[in-house]
């Protein structure tokens, strides 16, 4: 009895993934991707889909290259000089790492929310307005004004700060920080948001509310989010994929994934014997 | 003994205190059951015991021979027969020169009046005295010394504290004395200034436009007025200070953001420490790079343009004064730049934002207060600069706006008026030291805004 509910895989293979990667309509088409610091591997030959308007985790142990394959899709790895990354990665069909590609129309798609709040030593306006004044997407004071009012409304803030917009962002608190960052993201419309342990700096109440913010964000946008915290992977997201030590172990339905996984050491891991 | 020999003696009496007391603490740990019984380590009750010597042995060595020569001389001094009593400070040194000459032997004992002589056998006699008292007290205090902090060796006192309590004590000492010296430097300049605010006045002195200090040696001299208008002087140095910031600032500005932002690792690790070489090269061989190959070419170039240009100009003091204070700029700059959080750039990045829209519209501002005081501290090192004015600027005091005149600085006029055979009490000396007071007052004021500047960037991100 006991036998037969244990998870029948208990190896890792390099490439192979246990449970659900692919995808028919794939926001990111993602194939044998290997990503090198120098000479050491941190990815080893990952296969994944992401599909569009999903909400996928990333989780594993620390130093499992979730954060690293995370930072993959929006390039943001380039400027650091060792590292190498191969394989096919496509953006709707369109390869991420062509030489010829913009990197700028890249990430004005892909935005991206960090670890740590790290607003701009500027006011909130300015945080907000720093992306659309970038790629010049509001010619106009007042179209301007309403692309900050829409994305902090969005990212729950704007009741919060509407009075004090000329405040310096620095001064806010933790969580309203980060919620400024998403804010700041999305005030680009970009098509995926990417976020690295989005959380982790923040209090019980602070994450709450972004966690909320991430549940209404996944109507517009692709979501891909990288947490240490099962019980947020859980919650917010509809698709988690484990990662261990470079590999992709297994990617399913976030219930199942929590329920039935099917591979040993993804059960080791949410029930807490490792990691 | 000298001085000299007696300092070594007492190193060796500690060393000595030390090997003793160490010996000592381990033999009365050995008993107890080894050194763990001991309040401090052995190596504590020594070094307490190498204190205990040496330190009151170098304090009564070292007043002895701050006092001793003062001591000596007056009560030579009073020793002379009344007709031979000095009548003025002058004819006091002229005397005791006399003589301690007659006893070290470099003068004639019979082409000097009696009492003289007998002074300088007096003399002689009272520092043979000295030297053996000095000597005898101060070994006898450093053994003594060392002898009571041997008998202090016991398990139950506690070393240690002693031991920090004094070398605390030593490190506020040192940090003292550098203090004690600006201190001292100040209240020097100070008290000429105000010797010179005797002859000359203040305003005078701070609103004259015309600078030529020359003042007569003899009442019936005629042609040297003497004029002391510091505004010709201030002028020249903010000119050409401004002509080196003007070079300066936006070339070490941008190698500095070349080398943190742009530059391979590689590349920074070679032009980092060529750049830093510039601050190396001494400021005199600046001086004469800009006034035999700098200066000419500027002469020739504004010839050639038509201009008229004198051999030393403002325009060639200013730029290689510029080039001088480039690494201080993009150092420090370079420093700043690269303590803007990493995480500021990439959130930069990650919006879309290439790396020269991040340079300017986030990492520049991020660093600014602190590029400010850079820029700061690199003008006070020009405005104090003095070797490069010196060869190329020239020593004509023109109030004129044009760098291709020949100017003087601050730090000029202080070189000429204090170099050569001076009065030390006419108007044109003690002008040299309210220059250098004004131009402390500005270094000063300009380095304590650029501390204040950065000391408030430091706030914004530890």
């Amino acid at each position: 009895m006991s036998i037969s509910m244990s998870p029948a895989e208990t190896t890792i293979e390099e490439g192979k993934t246990v449970g659900i990667p692919f995808s028919d309509d794939p926001k990111f088409h993602l194939r044998n991707v290997e990503v090198f610091y120098g000479e050491s591997p941190a990815i080893k030959n990952i296969s994944l889909d992401i599909a569009r308007n999903e909400v996928i985790a990333f989780i594993g142990p620390s130093g499992c290259g979730k954060s690293t394959f995370l930072r993959c899709l929006n390039r943001m790895n380039d400027s650091i000089e060792s590292c190498q990354i191969k394989g096919s990665l496509l953006l709707d069909g369109q390869d991420i790492y062509d030489p010829k590609r913009d990197v700028v129309e890249l990430r004005a798609r892909v935005g991206m929310v960090f670890q740590k709040p790290n607003p701009f030593p500027k006011s909130i306006y300015d945080n907000v307005a720093y992306g659309p004044r970038i790629h010049g997407l509001a010619n106009r004071k007042s179209d301007l004004d309403d692309v900050v009012e829409n994305s902090l409304r969005k990212a729950g803030l704007w009741n919060e700060v509407k009075d004090r917009l000329d405040a310096m962002a620095t001064g806010m608190s933790g969580g309203q920080q980060q919620r400024l960052c998403i804010a700041r993201a999305i005030a680009v419309s970009p098509e995926v948001v990417l976020m690295d342990e989005p959380c982790s700096a923040l209090d019980p109440i602070a994450t709450a509310r972004i966690e909320e913010l991430i549940a209404e964000l996944s109507e517009s946008y692709t979501i891909v989010i990288v947490t240490h915290s099962m019980q947020q992977a859980a919650r917010v997201s509809n698709r988690t994929a484990y990662f261990h030590l470079g590999h992709l172990v297994e990617v399913n339905d976030t219930s199942k994934v929590f329920t039935m996984p099917e591979h040993e050491l993804t059960e080791s891991y949410i029930t807490g014997r490792f990691g | 003994m000298q001085t000299a020999d007696l300092l070594p003696l007492v190193l060796v009496l500690a060393a000595v205190a030390y090997g003793s007391a160490y010996m000592r603490s381990r033999a009365v740990a050995a008993p107890l059951g080894g050194i763990r019984n001991l309040k401090a380590l052995p190596a504590y009750y020594a070094a307490r015991a190498a204190l205990w010597c040496a330190i009151p042995a170098l304090i009564i060595l070292g007043a002895w021979a701050a006092f001793e020569g003062k001591v000596i001389q007056n009560i030579v001094m009073a020793s002379l027969p009344a007709e031979l009593t000095p009548q003025s400070a002058g004819h006091a040194s002229l005397t005791l020169s006399q003589i301690s000459n007659l006893a070290a032997g470099k003068l004639n004992p019979a082409m000097v009046p009696d009492g003289i002589s007998s002074a300088a056998v007096l003399l002689q006699e009272l520092r043979e005295q000295s030297s053996r008292f000095k000597s005898l007290l101060v070994v006898l205090i450093a053994v003594l010394g060392g002898t009571f902090a041997w008998t202090r060796v016991a398990p139950t006192i506690n070393a240690r504290k002693s031991v920090e309590r004094t070398l605390q004590r030593l490190f506020f000492v040192c940090a003292a004395v550098a203090i004690l010296t600006t201190i001292g430097i100040v209240f020097s300049v100070i008290f000429e200034t105000v010797r010179f605010f005797g002859k000359v006045p203040m305003s005078e002195f701070l609103f004259g436009t015309n600078w030529s200090p020359q003042t007569a040696l003899r009442a019936d001299q005629v042609g040297s007025e003497g004029a002391f208008g510091v505004i010709p002087l201030f002028t020249g140095t903010l000119m050409i200070s401004a002509i080196a910031m003007l070079i300066a600032v936006p070339v070490g500005l941008l190698s500095a953001v070349y080398l943190s932002e742009y530059a391979s690792p590689r590349m920074r690790s070679v032009v980092k420490p060529l750049l830093e070489m510039l601050a190396g090269v001494p400021t005199v061989v600046y001086g004469f790079f800009a006034a035999l190959t700098v200066a000419p070419f500027i002469r020739d170039l504004a010839l050639m343009l038509g201009l008229e240009a004198s051999s030393q100009s403002a325009l060639a003091a200013g730029l290689v004064m510029g080039i001088m204070i480039i690494p201080f700029v993009s150092s420090l700059s370079d420093d700043v730049i690269n303590a803007v959080p990493r995480s500021l750039r990439d959130g930069s990045l990650a919006l879309g934002a290439t790396q020269s829209e991040t340079m300017k519209n986030v990492i520049f501002p991020a660093a600014l207060p602190g590029i400010m005081g850079g820029i700061l501290l690199a003008a006070s090192r020009a405005i104090g600069e003095t070797m490069i004015v010196v060869m190329a600027a020239g020593l004509a005091a023109n109030l004129t706006a044009n760098p291709l005149d020949s100017v003087t600085t601050v730090t000029v006029q202080i070189v000429t008026l204090l170099t050569g055979d001076q009065e030390f009490d006419s108007a044109k000396t003690l002008a040299a030291f309210a220059l250098g007071m004004m131009l402390f007052i500005v270094t000063l004021l300009l380095n304590v805004i650029a501390l204040k500047v950065v000391r408030k960037y430091r706030e914004q991100y530890d």
